[in-house]
């Protein structure tokens, strides 16, 4: 036990302990300076009246939706490809790393420059993307964020669906196939349903991360056109480090945490997930 | 039957590989340019003058000094990662069948889930209460153990593919638990050690929401906040900006393709024995 003392001490101080102090927090007005003062539901209170927290909610919750409808068929895609025994898989496989090894920060730095108003590319290509301000309204912005998460993400989870399209016993397909079932048959009745607990590790991952996202927005669109991109995790941010209403924030923060928490567990329970079930089943 | 090529997939591929490549190829384009001729010939273009201008102003402005506090950051996140997390995992591989170490398991497994937003503002709190607001030490520390999660999954399970037989022969020759770890399971444990080093690395090198709020000072800036800062001064001066941009990737992708070869070696170490 002394083995494994060192790393928990640690994890507890400086991740367990955050984590029951913003809770306390949610219940006290702090400015920063000297010490939060108790103050009783009043965070709370002000939170479930504000229309843009309301908003921020539905809008963490709208990009998060919208990240899982365009990176899953994706990376699923392009995860049962690169399972697969193609020429050059290796070389491609590793250039589809890149964009999960650079930060956020670049990423947001780069697309924002490609998709700069004045001097990017649809300021040159207007007669497909009108103005060519990506950024001046709501649709357009959201549609940028999505963009921009899904290209760093699919990686990832192209990573993930690869593994575990490999991991499909071979004597499945050759069943299958007996059958006479063709690729696509193939596909939705072997392929899809052996990856179900991937789906479900992808999903949740994304789910997580979706509530979560902060330094794309604080970079891409400032929360803006207005307050049209002001998702949970940027007004957390704004309200405690912008307008020194920590105890607003640690409310904001703790809301996100118990959001994301529910709709993961939600996403295990529908799926059966939490029974462990093999996906192996019937396959000896 | 799965040797056929798969068509769709493959298109699928090629598109994406153009969209992984496009802002790689703008960010190169740019870096060499001059202000002008980027301005003047568009985002798609390609030096038709190289230059490092870029590269010398970024350095003016800073990036030095960002740089340096972000070698420090990750050296120091790594040190930690890889010295606090084989013990935990050995501790938890040897006892899983005792209730305490199936609790401290639990809670890191629990960890997983936390995102850093979460404790932000309580970090804040904690860290000006300890006077570390604005040093590089209260940077590490959060870092450091938002880590630990993921690095105990996956060295957990490395070292659950080592032979139980293996421990059993050290045993009854007599070995303490102390020879048994340094010698049986951290050499044979190399391949997860490469990836917990390679992905604590990555995390402290990219990391922005704790040095966003737990710095301040120019003197203690890493480099993604060197590099947000870049984005608000230089307005127009998009080559300046990329230039730095590639700058802070360079060092990832060098790393990458170092730890490539170190992970394939150890992985080959534990299948050799």
């Amino acid at each position: 036990m002394a083995w494994a003392l060192p790393a928990t001490v640690f994890f507890l101080l400086f991740a367990i302990v955050p984590l029951i102090l913003v809770a306390v927090l949610s219940f006290t007005s702090w400015s920063g300076l000297g010490d939060p003062v108790f103050n009783g539901l009043d965070n709370w209170t002000k939170l479930f009246d504000d229309p843009v927290m309301i908003k921020s909610l539905w809008l963490s919750v709208l990009l998060t939706g919208l990240g899982v409808v365009v990176q899953t068929p994706l990376s699923i895609l392009l995860g049962v490809w690169a399972a697969g025994s193609q020429r050059n898989r290796a070389v491609l496989s590793a250039v589809f790393f890149v964009p999960l090894l650079l930060s956020a920060t670049a990423v947001s730095i780069l697309w924002r420059s490609l998709l700069d108003p004045n001097f990017g590319v649809p300021s040159q290509m207007k007669w497909l993307f009108g103005d060519g301000n990506l950024f001046g309204n709501q649709s357009t912005a959201i549609g940028v964020l999505v963009f921009v998460a899904a290209w760093q993400f699919t990686p990832l989870h192209t990573l993930i669906y690869q593994g575990a399209t490999r991991a499909i016993p071979e004597v499945l397909y050759q069943a299958a196939a007996i059958d006479g079932a063709g690729r696509v048959r193939q596909f939705f009745h072997v392929t899809l349903p052996q990856l179900r607990n991937a789906i479900i590790t992808s999903m949740i991952l994304m789910i997580v991360g979706g509530l979560t996202t902060f330094d794309t927005v604080l970079i891409l669109t400032q929360g803006g056109p207005g307050t049209d991109t002001t998702i949970s995790a940027y007004y957390m941010y704004d309200k405690a480090f912008k307008g020194f209403d920590y105890g607003t924030g640690a409310a904001v923060a703790l809301l996100l945490v118990v959001v994301a928490t529910v709709i993961s567990l939600i996403v295990v329970r529908v799926s059966g997930f939490d029974k462990m079930a093999g996906t192996q089943e019937g396959v000896s | 039957m799965r040797q056929r090529p798969n068509y769709l997939a493959g298109i699928a591929t090629l598109c994406w590989l153009v969209l992984v490549g496009l802002p790689v190829y703008v960010m190169l384009g740019a870096s060499f340019q001059s202000q002008s001729d980027f301005s003047a010939a568009g985002p798609l273009s390609w030096p038709a003058h190289f230059t490092f201008d870029n590269f010398v102003s970024d350095f003016q402005n800073g990036f030095g000094q960002y740089f340096l506090n972000t070698v420090i950051v990750t050296v120091c996140v790594v040190a930690i990662v890889a010295l606090l997390v084989p013990p935990l995992a050995f501790a938890i591989v040897r006892n899983i069948g005792r209730r305490s170490t199936r609790s401290v398991f639990r809670l890191f497994l629990l960890g997983l889930a936390v995102p850093a937003q979460a404790v932000i503002v309580p970090m804040f709190y904690v860290m000006s209460q300890l006077g570390l607001y604005d040093n590089l030490i209260g940077v590490i520390l959060p870092t450091a153990a938002f880590c630990l999660p993921v690095c105990a999954l996956i060295l957990t399970g490395t070292m659950r593919e080592i032979a139980p037989e293996l421990f059993e022969a050290m045993t009854v020759d007599g070995a303490s638990t102390h020879r048994v770890f340094f010698q049986l399971v951290v050499p044979l444990s190399r391949g997860g050690l490469s990836t917990i080093v390679v992905f604590s690395a990555l995390q402290a090198w990219n990391g922005f929401l704790f040095p966003l709020v737990l710095t301040q000072s120019e003197s203690s800036k890493v480099i993604t906040l060197g590099l947000y800062n870049f984005r608000t001064q230089y307005g127009t001066n998009v080559p300046g900006l990329l230039a730095a941009v590639l700058m802070s990737t360079v060092p990832i992708l060098l790393v990458y393709l170092f730890a490539r070869r170190a992970l394939i070696q150890g992985l080959m170490g534990v299948g050799g024995k």
